[in-house]
């Protein structure tokens, strides 16, 4: 027996039919096509699934795709803007931050929870707000760097909310 | 590849009422769904099987923290442990249950994860036990015959066992903090991400005039069945000057008192040995013997 969902991703509106035991990063990557999200562990330790649920970093392996009825959700697919990437896209290509890029579209959006949080946070802030997001190429010195960076741009208006995505409730 | 989850039936109770009626309906086969944190977890890795999952969070007024006229706070069951890390009214007036919260996981554990699901989970490690049962909290629950209160010192009865029948914690209830001082240390090789190995919460009232000790909380995490109070030690303290050698006594006096196993994380003796480090630590930290009283996790 399936379930009739009605989520919005990206700023759009979704109608879904969810097999009760999918999680959302299933219904994601296997009913939308939204492969930036990566599936790691599928148990919460690489945080390479992650994605914004209501404003919020979560584990999309560790949420019921029948949990997100009426929410909102924002995946790496969701952070770059029309006229092109997001500042903290950039600066992670800037200080190469990105190196076989898997664990990239989680570490994203922990950061962009992250600064909308707090635009300016410290380094220990920002390997606080990552330790839930593993890579096992770069060293992490040149991720925490690029977040670093982009939380000057953090304080352009409009920064936190990727395009298309509505103002968070 | 898709899911690691087996088939199972999802539903989604407005009420109180409506749920308990499932978990009657259902016994065994259900399982109560929060944040999934734990559940999922177990389903996945663990073979854990549920034939019904019931998820509580269509319930209105299941999370929230509630500041009383008392002093005293009531935190729905529902409430996520990130939502806790950002009350300033419980970092400032409850500091204890507010680190035991901030140590859990990542931030996007933190954000699913909910204290409800931390206690109901019952694992000798959860690092919202020490802090709550230190701070003298009550499991609010909900079952066939109404409401009940129940001291969280009785609610543990073994590693993922509670003295919950079929019933629903609802919220946990925490009588006023008053000036004591408080800590709570967490020992694991990672600082984030990881369980503890040995987990201790203090909590004394001390006159400040006298330096004498009043009440004194002493609560182990991770080295018995259940998140254990150690009350030999903080018998030590009560009604006493607190003393380097008094501090000293109630940490190997809480060292005595912990029944740890081995296991991959750490030798019981190991274990042992930390209980008194981290008791000792966290002492004298929170009697303001130590060097000023920050937050630590080593
Ligand atoms: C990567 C990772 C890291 C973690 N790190 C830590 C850590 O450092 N410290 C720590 O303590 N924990 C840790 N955990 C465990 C977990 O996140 C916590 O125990 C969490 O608080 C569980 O809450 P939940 O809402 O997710 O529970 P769920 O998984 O939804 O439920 C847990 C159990 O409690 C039952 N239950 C839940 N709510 C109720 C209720 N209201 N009434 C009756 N029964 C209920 C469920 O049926 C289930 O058996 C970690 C988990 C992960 C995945
Ligand atoms: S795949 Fe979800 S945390 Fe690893
Ligand atoms: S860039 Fe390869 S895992 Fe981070």
């Amino acid at each position: 027996m399936s379930i009739s969902l009605c989520v919005i991703v990206n700023g759009n509106e979704h109608h879904l039919d969810v097999a009760p035991h999918h999680t959302l990063l299933d219904a994601l990557r296997e009913e939308l096509g939204l492969t930036g999200t990566k599936r790691g562990c599928e148990v919460g330790d690489c945080g390479a699934c992650t994605v914004l649920l209501n404003g919020k970093a979560v584990n999309s392996c560790l949420v019921l795709a029948a949990e997100t009825e009426g929410a909102e959700v924002v995946t790496i697919e969701g952070v770059a803007g029309r006229e092109g990437l997001h500042p903290l896209q950039e600066a992670f290509i800037r200080e190469g931050a990105v190196q076989c890029g898997f664990c990239t579209p989680g570490m994203i959006l922990s950061a962009l929870a992250l600064l909308r949080e707090n635009p300016r946070p410290s380094d220990a802030e920002v390997r606080q707000a990552l330790s839930g997001n593993l890579c096992r190429c770069t060293g992490y010195a040149k991720i925490v760097q690029a977040v670093l960076d982009a939380s000057d741009a953090s304080l352009v208006p409009g920064f936190g909310r990727p395009e298309g995505l509505r103002p968070s409730r | 590849m898709l899911s690691k989850l087996r088939e199972f039936q999802y539903l989604r109770p407005r009420s109180l009422d409506e749920a308990e009626e499932l978990i009657q309906q259902f016994g065994p086969d259900a399982r109560i769904l929060a944040g999934g944190t734990d559940l999922l977890v177990r389903m996945k890795e663990r073979g854990l099987r549920a034939r019904v999952v019931v998820d509580l969070k269509a319930i209105p007024g299941l999370a929230g923290i509630h500041a009383e006229p008392d002093g005293s706070l009531r935190i729905g069951a529902l409430t996520t442990l990130g939502d806790i890390e950002r009350s300033s009214h419980i970092r400032a007036h409850f500091p204890l249950l507010w680190q035991g919260a901030s140590c859990v996981g990542s931030v996007q554990v933190r954000n699913r994860a909910t204290v409800g699901g931390n206690l109901c989970n019952a694992s000798p490690a959860a690092d919202t036990a020490p802090p709550l049962l230190a701070l003298g909290g009550e499991a609010i629950l909900r079952g066939e015959r109404g409401e009940r209160r129940l001291l969280l010192e009785k609610f543990f009865t073994g590693p993922g066992r509670t003295a919950m029948g079929q019933e629903i914690l609802v919220g946990i209830s925490i009588p006023p903090n008053g000036a004591g001082s408080s800590l709570y240390l967490k020992h694991s090789p990672r600082r984030a991400m990881d369980i503890a190995i040995v987990s201790v919460a203090v909590r004394l009232d001390v006159d400040s005039q006298t330096g004498v000790c009043g009440k004194a909380s002493i609560v182990l995490g991770a080295v018995a069945p259940v998140p254990l109070r150690a009350r030999a030690a903080e018998q030590t303290l009560e009604g006493q000057r607190l003393t380097a050698q008094r501090l000293e006594d109630a940490a190997r006096a809480a060292q005595e008192a912990a029944q740890p196993i081995g296991d991959l994380r750490g030798t019981a003796a190991y274990r042992r040995e930390m209980v008194w480090v981290l008791t000792r630590r966290a002492l004298v930290e929170a009697s303001g013997a130590g060097e000023g009283s920050t937050f630590f996790q080593g």
